[in-house]
């Protein structure tokens, strides 16, 4: 027995093992939706529509893999392009030439106003407005002139498509993270007389990636799945493999399960990548290196079910960074 | 307004008729001041004065709109040429100004030392890239600034993990690896709390002594009392009066600092 200061019978301070809080709505809120979560997958497992043994056949086969070999490089080269574009459009944006400005705006503005689906279309259809493309400074005569239908083939066309949209929106992220950085920062530069170019390569644009980045994973992901639309003009990425592959056969649930697999486990090795990633560039701004996901994962566990905690759940709400 | 006791035939700073405005509003209205080598001015004055202002003119982090600033005999910014109408003062090629920054030490009051890199990094930084330094020999300086300000053991650190005091000493140590002419120190202290502030002006005693030119934006009354050759009051982006702290703090000439006195101590 103890009286309502916390002292023991004795009037002595209690002492003992320190015991988290129980939370019984929550390990019930948790079971029910445990419950939900396994019936449904129950269902999705014994659904003969979904034809499992016929995703087995394919989930590997090598018009498969050559297709998800094409949305991977097609990703990873127009996500280098269109943040290597859209650092320039970024830089253009904040200098203090307004000509750079204006020019940076009006091409972040259109073709972020494009669906990329449109734009796909147009560039793919290019050869009707330029029936040649020809190199050379502007007023002159041209020094090299190519046949566009020959320039521009499907895969090109995908290419200048996916990194014209991704660059805009690259240019707007990469942007917020300078922006993000401290003023401070620039002027402590300068006065050690630091140039504008290594200010912005040593200095500010390592801090402004801890900005970029979050940004930059979600933008990779969108990407991956962005370049499926890419199968409208027949480049034989994942998604149109898959639909090659139903064309023949009808078999078009099983296909598409096929295709999602993939882009599932792609988006989730890219997830992995990025926390990584930003931990790297999280050095220095974080007094503590945060948890890792395993951790994490288990901490919801814990947080849940505390009876089976066998230590207490971490604290790490404060060093956590938005995910 | 420039006492004659205070001219110098070789002065290491040189300010004439400086002008600075925000748009139209008058920051600093016609400001000379000689500054000769070796010597320790506090810049004092009410907030909003112009002090900051002041200071990052000799840097130019900001450009002026009329008058000049002198470093070492150097005119910052500008490069006098004659033109068929006369002489005029044209801007030097930032690389120009650049490099005349390199050799202007600057302590501010929010340290911006660079937060993802360690300690060492912070000093190293700008003696290899500006000045070419090979990465070697700017260590082995680093780490003598370090010791110097009483930090030799925490090089691999990063600045979250040091304390306040300990980042305004690397951000002087910083400066200091850049071997400058001059040290420019905005209210070094005043983001501190008040026991980390002696460690700070125990750096900064050490540097004056060493007899290193040192322009100090303070509130330290004591720091200007006892380590200040002259005190200069700031008002209304004038020099409103100038001298040494034993008679500008003890029998002041003015009103204005008088009554700026009477509000402050
Ligand atoms: N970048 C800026 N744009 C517009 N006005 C500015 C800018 N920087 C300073 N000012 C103005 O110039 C005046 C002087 O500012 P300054 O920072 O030099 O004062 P200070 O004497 O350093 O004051 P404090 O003691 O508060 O630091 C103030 O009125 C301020 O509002
Ligand atoms: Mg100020």
């Amino acid at each position: 027995m103890s009286d309502s200061n916390g002292h023991g019978p004795q009037g002595g301070p209690l002492t003992g093992p320190l015991k988290p809080r129980r939370h019984p709505v929550r390990a019930v809120i948790g079971i029910v939706v445990i419950a939900l979560i396994a019936d449904l997958l129950w269902k999705v497992a014994n659904n003969p529509g979904f034809q499992w043994d016929v995703v087995g056949q394919y989930f590997t086969s090598r018009t498969i893999l050559l297709g998800l070999w094409a949305t991977i490089w097609l990703t990873l080269l127009t996500i280098v392009l269109g943040f290597v574009l859209g650092t320039l459009l970024a830089v253009a944006r904040l200098s203090q030439n307004p000509v750079l400005q204006a020019a940076s705006f009006l091409y972040v503005w259109f073709f972020r106003s494009v669906p990329l689906l449109v734009l796909i279309l147009f560039t793919f259809n290019i050869a009707y407005l330029l029936p040649e493309i020809r190199f050379g400074l502007p007023l002159l005569p041209p020094f090299w002139t190519a046949d566009t239908n020959d320039l521009i083939t499907p895969i090109g066309a995908a290419i200048l498509a996916l990194t014209l949209h991704e660059s805009a929106y690259a240019a707007e992220i990469v942007r917020g993270g300078i922006l993000s950085v401290d003023q401070g920062q620039f002027e402590a530069a300068s006065a050690l007389g630091i140039n504008r170019r290594r200010q912005m390569t040593r200095i500010v644009i390592p801090q402004a990636m801890r900005a970029i980045l979050p940004a930059f994973g979600n933008q990779l992901i969108g990407l991956l799945k962005g370049t499926s639309m890419v199968s409208v003009i027949a480049v034989g990425d994942l998604l149109y493999s898959a639909q090659a592959v139903y064309n023949r056969t009808f078999q078009v649930v099983p296909l598409l399960v096929v295709a999602t697999l993939w882009y599932v486990a792609v988006t989730t090795v890219l997830a992995v990548v990025q926390y990584h990633v930003e931990r790297h560039f999280a050095r220095g701004a974080l007094r503590n290196a945060t948890p890792g996901v395993m951790t994490r994962m288990t901490g919801a566990w814990r947080a849940i079910f505390p009876a089976s905690a066998t230590k207490p759940a971490p604290i790490d709400a404060e060093t956590d960074p938005e995910t | 307004m420039l006492d004659a006791t205070q001219t110098d035939s070789d002065p290491i700073v040189r300010i004439r008729g400086l002008r600075k405005s925000f748009g139209t509003h008058e920051v600093l209205k016609g400001l000379d001041l000689d500054i000769h080598r070796g010597e320790v001015v506090a810049l004092i004055g009410p907030s909003g004065s112009g002090k900051s202002t002041f200071l990052r003119c000799i840097n130019r982090l900001e450009v002026i709109q009329e008058g000049r600033v002198e470093v070492d005999g150097q005119l910052i910014g500008y490069q006098e040429r004659q033109t068929r109408r006369g002489p005029e003062l044209r801007e030097l090629p930032q690389s120009h100004i650049d490099r005349q920054r390199a050799d202007i030490g600057m302590v501010f009051q929010s340290f911006n030392l660079f937060p993802h890199m360690t300690v060492l990094e912070n000093i190293t930084e700008a003696p290899v890239s500006v000045r070419g330094q090979r990465r070697a020999d700017a260590e082995a300086t680093a780490r003598q600034l370090l010791a110097r300000v009483g930090l030799a053991d925490r090089a691999g650190a990063y600045p979250k993990a040091l304390s306040g005091g300990q980042q305004q000493r690397v951000a002087i140590a910083r400066a200091l690896a850049m071997k400058p002419k001059l040290m420019l120190f905005d209210e070094p202290t005043s983001a501190l709390d008040p026991e980390l502030v002696g460690e700070v002006l125990a750096v900064m005693a050490d540097l004056a002594r060493q007899g290193m030119t040192m322009i100090v934006v303070t509130h330290e009354w004591g720091f200007a009392r006892e380590l200040a050759d002259r005190v200069v009051f700031f008002e209304g982006g004038h020099i409103v009066e100038q001298g040494p702290p034993s008679e500008l703090f003890t029998a002041p000439k003015t009103e204005r600092m008088r009554e700026f006195l009477a509000k402050v101590l």
